[in-house]
């Protein structure tokens, strides 16, 4: 079912899908899609939805199962508080992606801005992964509880950005597990985390998840993997422990 | 490091009244209560936090706790506090923590303020005998509604925003699973339902147990967005967003791992003993427009059919903040003012930062009614209400509704300790340590809630009916019907009352 964006206010565009989604629709494409925002908010059903032009802000807040799919650039708050499903963003995103995330995936082929993937989280089986193809900007992983974040450093983004990432890099971060296909300075990591090799199982882990983003985007999984690869973790996942008189 | 922090309390035990029983002992988890290889029982004063439950339980009334702070020559900076202080961050090096509401003897306004009543004019109305609507709706009131006529009856043309009806004025505040125990959740869930009112799960989300009383349940999501779902969302009967704490402002919290255990790593949705941080902002969140975007964003995962509220901590800009919250799309802004309770916050921000409640509500509607956006929003009032005398000032002051925390949790047996922040909660209300948590009985606890309340709403009646006023309506923001005493002109003025003694205007 094709939704025509053109002109629509938010409210109206995602009425209209809620309504498609609710009469059984699985397949959704959303023409002239120019800024609106909260498309697919909270929607509980594996729905797809192909979004052409550029969706506004919180993309995906609270979903729990559809995939969508945005030939563009993406804006702020992608994946926000998200529970489940898929977002492909062919394009460069903007500030805190996946905010609170705690299942599904989120893939970026281009560049992130700041505080991706801040206070992620896990639990059980639920465990969220954002591949970013291009670069990051400052606090990637902020806060980060738990979950996978992988950042390729490929140069796939438009942003004009040298470093693979900026700075305060994993701050606070308690949980979970970040790979970067390249090195950081360690005067860009929070002081909460530290560089780490590969074991089989991360090299498994960073292979698998590779794959499927470069399939998505028709790329060639081993010249990506062939770049070198580091995990960063949390030091201790209580990293405020000790900072009280009790 | 030997320390030098002195007791607080000395632990008197009669010991012709005293049978070794053993109850104090098992009953202290601070182990204040000690036995000797021969079976007696004797206690160690700097052990002893004051909370009362070895007093409370102890069979033949042996035990009383005394004050003994320790004596310090003629000063009144150099406070025994103010030493106690010192000496603890000088043992650790850390940052002191404690629990409850600011404690500091700070002018309590309440005390300063006197109701009406009517006398021969105007006669006074008897709530036993003559129908008195407590009743309040929150939510967002239009600029004005439009009837029109269908077979010569009016019907309403207006669409009206989502509303919470609240049978009495009073509404449990926000308190996480996790800072307290599974039965306080389940005792204020059940008690809300009784009373027709509303709880609130705070950050820490709602327990799977407690989902069937989500008709009665405002759901909160803050910054670190633990156990936030579109079930969960949905589930609600509204939706709180929580930027601030009155007894925190300006700063997250954490809960410490041991506090994560299996059943609020479940609820908070990560793993067991990892600790739960929760930001100081919400980081999709710096500025008006951001916090339109997230209310938005909640109004559309639940179709607009629930009300949004807002908490913030009473600071000084508060009015200003208010207005841009009503005009950022919240239907409902609620204000804790700097005596609103926690379970843990850093000493010093709790007792030196934020503003005493009742300034906030007056300034709040002030500011409101003056930008003709009142009715855009409902306030709800929290921080420290004591009883229905406050809660019935605070209604004429300006505010709604109020929100009740630590009066909820005196009435389920809490002794204002201020310890909440160890886990160890004699009263098994600020744990998650199962022994102590079994402490609380959830059917005493929602029958006390439900007194509580039952009662306040009894003196909330007559002290209307005593003003004239038959709906609680009418009292909203009027003024009028409360003096100030013994208070300076430039306070007075914020809170927009008149002298005792000057006549009705
Ligand atoms: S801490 Fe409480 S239970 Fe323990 S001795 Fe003191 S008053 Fe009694
Ligand atoms: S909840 Fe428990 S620990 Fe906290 S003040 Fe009350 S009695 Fe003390």
């Amino acid at each position: 079912m094709i939704i025509d964006a053109k002109g629509l206010h938010y409210r109206e565009l995602n009425e209209q899908v809620r309504a498609a989604v609710a009469e059984g629709e699985t397949d959704l494409t959303l023409l002239n899609v120019n800024g609106q925002r909260y498309i697919a908010d909270a929607i509980d059903t594996p729905v797809s939805i192909i979004i052409e032009g550029v969706p506004g802000n919180d993309l995906g807040v609270f979903m729990n199962g559809p995939s969508l799919v945005v030939h563009a650039n993406g804006q702020d708050h992608i994946a926000n508080t998200m529970n489940d499903g898929k977002i492909i963003v062919h394009g460069d995103a903007g500030d805190v992606l996946g905010y609170g995330m705690r299942g599904g995936k989120v893939f970026v082929k281009g560049d992130v801005g700041y505080r991706v993937g801040i206070h992620m989280k896990e639990y059980k089986d639920k465990v969220p992964v954002m591949v970013i193809g291009g670069k990051a900007r400052d606090f990637f992983g902020e806060y980060m509880a738990g979950g996978t974040l992988i950042l390729l450093g490929l140069d796939t983004g438009g942003n004009g950005q040298d470093e693979i990432a900026g700075n305060y890099f994993g701050t606070g971060m308690h949980g979970g597990v970040i790979y970067v296909r390249g090195r950081l300075d360690d005067y860009q990591l929070g002081k909460e985390v530290k560089q780490l090799e590969l074991d089989d199982e991360d090299r498994a882990v960073i292979r698998a998840y590779v794959t499927e983003f470069a399939t998505d985007f028709g790329m060639d999984t081993e010249e990506i993997l062939k770049g070198d690869f580091v995990k960063i973790k949390a030091v201790s996942h209580r990293p405020y422990g000790n900072l009280y008189a009790y | 490091m030997k320390t030098y922090q002195l007791p607080e309390v000395k632990i008197e035990r009669d010991k012709d009244r005293c049978i070794d029983c053993q109850v104090c002992v098992r009953q202290c988890a601070f182990e204040a209560h000690i036995v000797d290889e021969d079976g007696e029982v004797y206690s160690e004063d700097e052990k002893c936090v004051a909370c009362q439950r070895c007093v409370s339980l102890c069979p033949t009334n042996a035990l009383t706790i005394k004050d003994n702070k320790p004596f310090v020559k003629d000063n009144a900076n150099w406070t025994a506090e103010t030493q106690k202080y010192i000496w603890k961050q000088a043992e650790t090096g850390g940052v002191l923590l404690t629990g409850m509401g600011n404690p500091k003897p700070y002018p309590i306004y309440w005390d300063h303020m006197l109701l009406n009543a009517s006398q021969v004019t105007n006669p006074s109305i008897d709530p036993l005998r003559e129908p008195m609507e407590l009743r309040t709706y929150l939510g967002s009131k239009p600029d004005k509604i439009d009837i029109k006529m269908v077979d010569g009856e009016p019907v309403l043309n207006t669409k009206l925003a989502p509303q919470l009806m609240v049978k009495t004025p009073i509404l449990f505040s926000a308190m996480s699973f996790g800072a307290v125990s599974y039965s306080v959740c389940e005792g204020l869930a059940r008690a809300s339902k009784e009373l027709g009112t509303f709880w609130n799960t705070g950050e820490g989300g709602l327990p799977q147990n407690l989902y069937e009383y989500g008709p009665n349940t405002i759901v909160q999501v803050a910054s670190g967005r633990f156990g936030v779902h579109s079930e969960y969302l949905d589930a609600a009967a509204a939706i709180e967003i929580k930027i601030g704490q009155g007894a925190k402002p300006g700063i997250g919290g954490h809960l410490p791992g041991e506090k994560v255990g299996a059943e609020v790593s479940r609820t908070r949705m990560i793993p067991v003993g990892s600790d739960a941080i929760s930001p100081a902002p919400h980081h999709d969140i710096y500025s008006i427009e951001d916090l339109s975007q997230l209310i938005f964003s909640l109004k559309e995962a639940t179709e607009y059919t629930k009300p949004i509220s807002v908490k913030i901590s009473a600071v000084h800009n508060v009015a200003a903040i208010a207005s841009g919250i009503a005009r950022a799309g919240a239907d409902i802004i609620a204000i804790d003012g700097f005596r609103g309770g926690t379970g843990a916050a850093p000493t010093m921000i709790r007792d030196n930062v934020g503003i005493p409640i009742e300034l906030a509500i007056a300034a709040v509607d002030t500011r409101l009614r003056d930008e003709a956006i009142r009715n855009r929003v409902s306030v709800i009032a929290a921080g420290g209400f004591r009883n229905s005398a406050d809660v019935i000032k605070a209604i004429a002051l300006g505010a709604d509704a109020v929100y009740l925390g630590t009066a909820a949790l005196v009435a389920m047996g809490c002794h204002v300790c201020q310890m909440c922040y160890t886990g160890k909660c004699n009263w098994g209300i600020a744990t998650q340590d199962p022994y102590l948590e079994k402490r609380l009985n959830p059917d005493v606890a929602a029958e006390r809630l439900f007194n509580l309340v039952r009662g306040w709403s009894h003196e909330i009646a007559e002290m209307l009916g005593g003003m004239g006023l038959n709906a609680i309506e009418s009292l909203r923001g009027n003024r009028l019907h409360l003096r100030s005493i013994g208070l300076s002109t430039e306070e007075m003025d914020i809170l927009g009352l008149q002298a005792a003694g000057s006549p009705m205007a």
